[in-house]
């Protein structure tokens, strides 16, 4: 990788040939950018060859070799959608949003209690928030299969919206106490004098000033629950699968059916992808849980 | 949850600690002391009933004989199930995949995502643009990644991998059959190397400017201001990314059921996908129990490690 960015050695002092350094570093500059799109290209070609396979025609879907240029069409996409597609992403729909907003509500006020005016052993608590993440799912999916199957609450959108819940909610508590602890001490101070109570401070003071925040921590229980795989493909069924599943019942036939394929994964990435690009500044603070600004 | 064992007993000494500090008058009342921790309990309490309590129904499963195939059984048998899962040859390999699988799949993609994010870290034209596309393997699905690598891309008859290796003249190789392990390395690394960058790139880019300038002047080249500057500037970054970036490839699943389904016979199943395996189609409720409690025992190891340097990293901020 060094040989890739360091610039030629010039084996004359700095002082001299002042012009043909810096010639030359124009030179490996934009050979340096020519690299970076290479490997952006290579890259990114899965993604590309992924969207191209949606918009062919099944016959040069599996091709060998691979058909390159040919008539895009819609057929694919509207053979998924009518294929029953509306109501898993519905499923995904309710399981994601209603299990972010669950995840917010609890995790502001545990937050604030954690930064603004910390409880005792507020590092003990944020602590065991962590661990609860480092925990392995497979670990647990036995109880919570037999528990769930005695309240008969398998195959139930509401059992995947409790479970989403507590996956995002410890990085939800992180994150959401990095915003708070940038909020200035004074403005807390001034609103205790005017004798503000939690719920007034957290509404009129706290909450408008970490809104962007409050949108990036939205963002990644977003991505977390929407992409989530590993509940839903054990804990439902017919009534409440999600997009994931909805996926894998397509690869029934591998490869006959490809070009369908690959439109219902165009599909059901689209959503976070998008949201994702649009809030690019937030991710890294989020996967961090906001250890990195 | 695993590492909630240690945890209680680490609250316990604070506690111990915290109570004689209190008792020194420099405490806080206790009605105050209600009020600030009224706003947590919601969580607290959630977090707990969800992920803490199924775990210790793990442990009792764990001393029981059941295998829903067996009616006869599930009655307590002490340590037996761990007896079984550590003379089990298919757990072992399963625990290697596990190590190997993580560790190839971090390392990889920490040396990407540090190449990528220097070649991000300039200005010019289309940074955008490129940055948008190296983050997008990150947001796709990881279920339609998975077999986006598996069938369009490994496919031994018309995937895009072997048709490529094919203009230089190398024959087709069957991948998830033949290299399952490189295959879910492929899709992994992909997938995780988004994150690596992201990282690396935040810790580029709060280099302090003066510094590098510095170095400059002294007469340091390319390669000199990267090893002795900007490396050890990254160290916290490269450290952060590393352990986030374990504490989630350890759990993968999605991508071993998609691409191999821990096959040829078990040669690329890990542990989440072997404990998977003895649930849900071998019904051996009590081993697969077993085996997650050793896997989360193991993973108190690292995750006590992994904290006490997160803390580190936030702690330097605060």
């Amino acid at each position: 990788m060094t040989t890739l960015i360091t610039p030629p050695k010039s084996p004359a002092p700095i002082s001299a040939e002042r012009k043909s350094r810096e010639a030359r570093r124009r030179f490996s500059g934009s050979a340096l950018t020519t690299v970076t799109w290479l490997l952006a290209f290579v890259f990114f070609a899965p993604v590309i060859w992924l969207v191209l396979t949606a918009f062919k025609p099944e016959s040069a879907a599996a091709s060998n070799p691979p058909v390159f240029f040919f008539v895009p069409t819609f057929e694919q996409f509207e053979a998924v959608l009518s294929n029953g597609a509306g109501a898993y992403f519905l499923n995904s729909l309710i399981a994601t949003g209603v299990s972010t907003i669950l995840v917010v509500l609890l995790a502001v006020p545990a937050a604030y209690a954690v930064s603004i005016r910390p409880v005792k052993k507020t590092q003990d608590v944020l602590f065991f928030f962590i661990s609860t993440k480092m925990l392995p799912v497979v670990a647990v999916i036995m109880p919570i299969y037999v528990i769930a199957g005695q309240l008969k609450v398998l195959d139930n959108i509401g059992t995947l919206i409790v479970l989403y819940t507590a996956m995002n909610l410890p990085i939800a508590v992180w994150m959401m106490r990095s915003f708070f602890q940038e909020v200035p001490a004074e403005v807390l101070e001034a609103a205790s004098m005017d004798g503000a109570g939690l719920i007034k401070t957290l509404r009129t003071i706290l909450i408008p000033m970490v809104t962007p925040g409050l949108a990036a921590t939205a963002l990644i229980c977003v991505i977390f629950a929407w992409n989530e795989f590993f509940f839903a493909l054990n804990l439902t069924a017919a009534n409440a699968a999600t997009v994931p599943v909805f996926l894998v019942s397509q690869m029934t036939s591998e490869g006959l059916f490809l070009a369908k394929l690959s439109a219902a994964s165009v599909l059901a990435s689209l959503p976070v992808v998008i949201a994702g690009w649009v809030a690019q500044k937030q991710l890294v603070r989020g996967l961090s849980m906001g250890a990195v600004k | 949850m695993a590492t909630t064992l240690v945890d209680r007993h680490n609250l316990k000494q604070h506690a111990r600690k915290n109570a004689k500090k209190a008792n020194d008058g420099t405490g806080i009342s206790r009605a105050e002391g209600w009020r600030r921790r009224g706003p947590l309990l919601p969580a607290l309490i959630f977090t707990i009933v969800i992920t803490q309590l199924p775990f210790l129904v793990t442990i009792w499963y764990s001393l029981r004989n059941w295998n829903l195939l067996r009616p006869d059984g599930n009655q307590f048998t002490g340590l037996q199930n761990y007896v079984d899962i550590f003379m089990d040859s298919t757990f072992r390999s399963s625990a290697l995949n596990s190590i190997v699988i993580t560790l190839g799949c971090v390392f990889l993609a920490m040396v990407l995502g540090i190449i990528f994010a220097l070649l991000l870290d300039r200005k010019f034209r289309g940074q955008g643009v490129v940055r948008t596309m190296l983050i997008t393997p990150f947001l796709i699905m990881p279920v339609a990644g998975a077999t986006l690598w598996s069938i369009s891309m490994l496919n031994p008859s018309f995937g895009l991998v072997n048709w490529v290796i094919s203009l230089v003249g190398i024959p087709p190789v069957d991948w998830t059959a033949s290299h399952p392990i490189v295959s879910i390395l492929m899709a992994l690394v992909w997938q995780w190397t988004p994150f690596t960058m992201l990282l690396v790139l935040a810790g580029l880019q709060s280099q302090p400017k003066d510094v590098l300038e510095a170095a400059q002047i002294d007469g340091a080249g390319w390669t000199k201001t990267f090893l002795w500057v900007t490396l050890p500037q990254l160290r916290r970054y490269i450290e952060l990314g590393v352990l986030l970036g374990t504490i989630y490839v350890v759990n993968t699943f999605d991508q071993i059921y998609l691409m191999t389904a821990g096959g040829p016979g078990t040669a690329s199943a890990n542990l989440p996908f072997y404990i998977y395996q003895r649930a849900f189609l071998g019904f051996d409720i009590g081993q697969a129990a077993a085996m997650g409690v050793v896997v989360v025992i193991a993973t108190i190891a690292i995750a006590t490690f992994a904290l006490r340097l997160i803390f580190r990293s936030f702690d330097a901020k605060d």
